[in-house]
């Protein structure tokens, strides 16, 4: 594949890992986050972790957006369904991330489709744009869309709302959990186990590839300015990864503490203005927002503005969040915030699998446990001699 | 079988007619069914019989069978439909234990309202398949659902076949030091559907890659090779497959990601709709384990059989207590191929 093999080749992948190893000082250890679940996904996927010296060690951030959904707004969309009665749609992940009563949105799908008659449905789609088009097909019927994700899938979402508006649907909104990147950076770096103890330890992160397209490089200019921390702006093919990884090393022998941009194939510092434009014209700060494993956390999440309230499936059905604990050996809120490793759940890989998730990080892809159980877990076997 | 002279028969209408209820209540309507549609376009003696079962001479050897339930959507894809799919998916479940596949029989469930003309063309596409493969429909069965208790046909296909006393394949024979061979590009068959089902315009059209494949292993059995074991990587693809051997042996095994063949198109539109082609189903493909001594014998053989052009040596099988398949991904790193994780794509075949 062109455009793509190329991000993937094993000589280039050799000569990056034979000049990390040579930039690496032997007297120290270098702990970064990637901040991503798309990478995540990719140094599991193509065993990135094999090609680092020891003393380089990667830390799975937040920011994959199924797993950082709280099971309360699980709940919503099930209530939305089986309680208001609308067609609910969802992308393919969420539908299988756990909710209360031993629901999820696909248990509650099956359970909607048994019931003849039932006014509700959750149907599964690959696009916002398909469920507006839904909406237009059954004018009868109340098609809501669960919108998630951080600053990448925001600007479509808010183009569905412009466009339901332009066509005067009435029965189109949006059920908004989008949720802001620097938001999750500054809640890690304030937390407690990094700011304080200091039993996390951060040397720098590896920065999102495609929410900087949106945002620009310049929202991280404050963590690399404030908190000393170097961010590396990095695609997701895994030579970006190895990339990164050797300008951050690079940067903290220096003693620097840059945001630099390896994505630059993509990425500016002012990002898409015409989508962030777009994005302040629909939707708005929410005071607060509940993110599983970080807690409530200030202005960190979206919310429909007043003028497209008719597009806000919240006040259109009055559904409220309520917060739910998470399953109690459950460690999804610490593997989230860097804490702990996937494999050091006690439920890791017994009684939460990809088959069976407990918590939210076993079930998307990018999620740390999924990706750790299904390409990485041949590490932690012990093996007879 | 059909009523009275030929000028009282109202003959079936192929082209705008559709099945309804009486053509699975067993009377006239399904006697004529079976007459025009079935019997005329598989026709041969053993199905011209018209009992309720077949007599068959039986060659000397062990009796191998299986069945297998097609349900794929759509009913049509591009290299190929339902009907073949049903004759070569079961032909090769019998000839990867080393049999020679003989006799079929076809169950058919319609849907009221199915178009007959529709019907004609699956059912003229397994007698294509049925007639290259040599392995004659012997015998069947039609039932017709309520509009909307189906979706369109659903076919089950049975195969028997003999195999010689001896040379048994079985997936609990491989053994460390033994190498993986797969016999072609792989992932076309679900690429295929995926971009149907989803019309997904991809600039190169993808094709099903459905074929008997028994052709292929009388020749990798001529080779005297040491072969293992067979398997066609069907549903969950080439990962679930090499799996269910790794675990069925008690064996680990360890895969060359650069070494497999995968077609750029399949490729591309894997990585279009974010899936790995490691499992996405395959209906013409076979993987071998053969020993390590006999691996070069037996990829020439395979190479010199039409379908088996592009086999390949992707990786070996080793000990591993955890029985988990592993691949040196092109970037130098290890990986789990694990099993597949839920439905990638339902109702491929």
């Amino acid at each position: 594949m062109k455009f793509i093999d190329e991000f993937r080749d094993g000589k280039l992948a050799s000569g990056l890992a034979a000049a990390i190893r040579q930039a690496a000082r032997d007297d120290r250890d270098y702990h970064f986050m990637e901040f991503c679940g798309g990478h995540t996904h990719a140094i599991a996927r193509y065993g990135v972790s094999d090609l680092l010296p020891r003393r380089v060690r990667l830390i799975h951030g937040p920011g994959c957006p199924v797993c950082v959904l709280p099971i309360g707004r699980i709940d919503m969309a099930i209530r939305l369904a089986s309680e208001s009665g609308v067609t609910l749609c969802s992308y393919g992940d969420p539908l299988r991330v756990p909710a209360s009563g031993g629901l999820s949105l696909l248990k509650a799908k099956a359970a909607l489709s048994r019931k003849s008659g039932a006014g509700g449905e959750i149907r599964m789609l690959y696009s916002g744009a398909d469920a507006l088009a839904l909406a237009q097909q059954q004018p009868a019927r109340q098609v809501v869309f669960f919108a998630i994700g951080f600053e990448t899938t925001t600007p479509p979402t808010a183009l569905l709302i412009k466009q339901a508006q332009a066509l005067g649907l009435k029965n189109f909104s949006v059920l908004c959990c989008h949720v802001l990147t620097p938001s999750a950076i500054a809640s890690i770096l304030e937390s407690p186990e990094v700011r304080r103890w200091g039993t996390v330890r951060l040397d720098g992160f590896i920065g999102p590839a495609h929410v900087s397209t949106i945002i620009g490089t310049r929202p991280y200019e404050f963590f690399a300015g404030e908190y000393r921390k170097p961010v590396v702006i990095a695609g997701f093919e895994p030579l970006d990864v190895m990339q990164a990884i050797l300008m951050l090393i690079k940067q903290v022998n220096a003693g620097q503490a840059l945001v630099e941009n390896e994505f630059s194939r993509a990425v500016t510092r002012d990002g898409n203005r015409k989508a962030q434009q777009l994005v302040c014209e629909v939707f708005e700060l929410r005071r607060s927002f509940a993110w599983r494993g970080l807690g409530e956390l200030p202005y960190s999440a979206l919310k429909i503005r007043r003028e497209f309230a008719d597009f806000d499936a919240e006040r259109r059905f009055a559904v409220a969040y309520q917060a739910v604990d998470d399953h109690p050996a459950c460690e999804c809120g610490a593997v989230l915030r860097g804490v702990k490793r996937p494999q050091e759940c006690r439920i890791f890989g017994s009684v939460c699998t990809p088959e069976n998730p407990v918590g939210s990080c076993m079930v998307s892809s990018e999620g740390a446990c999924a990706a750790h159980y299904s390409f990485g877990r041949f590490a932690d076997a012990v093996v007879a001699p | 079988m059909s009523a009275g002279r030929p000028g009282y028969v109202r003959p079936l209408d192929l082209k705008r007619g559709v099945v309804d209820l009486t053509h699975g209540s067993g009377g006239r309507a399904m006697a004529q069914l079976i007459d025009e549609l079935f019997a005329r376009r598989l026709g041969n003696a053993y199905l011209r019989q018209g009992n309720d079962a077949a007599l068959l001479p039986m060659p000397p050897g062990r009796l191998v069978m299986s069945t297998d339930g097609h349900v794929v959507s759509p009913l049509f894809f591009p290299g190929g439909d339902i009907g073949c799919l049903a004759v070569n998916g079961t032909i090769n479940d019998v000839a990867v234990l080393g049999a020679t596949p003989l006799y079929l029989a076809a169950g058919f469930i319609l849907e009221e309202g199915f178009p007959l003309a529709d019907l004609a063309r699956i059912v003229d596409s397994m007698a294509g398949a049925a007639n290259a493969a040599g392995v004659p429909v012997v015998t069947g069965d039609t039932k017709v659902v309520e509009r909307g208790a189906g979706d369109g046909v659903y076919i089950t296909t049975t195969g028997v076949g003999v195999v010689a006393d001896g040379d048994d394949f079985s997936g609990d024979r491989a053994r460390p030091g033994d190498r993986i061979i797969v016999s072609g590009t792989i992932g076309e068959h679900g690429m295929a559907i995926m971009a149907q089902r989803e019309s997904i315009g991809f600039a190169a059209q993808i094709v099903s890659d459905t074929a008997a494949l028994h052709g292929l292993i009388a020749a990798m059995r001529a080779s005297g090779a040491a072969i293992r074991a067979l398997r066609d990587p069907t549903r969950g693809g080439v990962a679930t497959t090499l799996n269910e051997i790794a675990r069925q042996s008690g064996v680990g095994m360890m895969l060359q990601e650069s070494a497999l063949p995968v077609q750029p198109e399949v490729a591309a539109a894997c990585e279009f709709l974010g899936l790995d082609p490691l499992y996405v189903a395959n209906e013409g493909k076979l993987l071998a384990i053969v020993a390590a001594a006999d691996a070069d014998a037996l990829l020439a053989a395979m190479r010199a059989h039409p379908l088996g052009q592009r086999a390949a040596l992707i990786g070996s099988v080793h000990a591993d207590p955890h029985h988990f398949v592993q691949m040196t991904t092109a970037l130098g790193g290890r990986r789990i191929v694990d099993w597949l994780a839920g439905e990638q794509l339902p109702r491929i075949c």
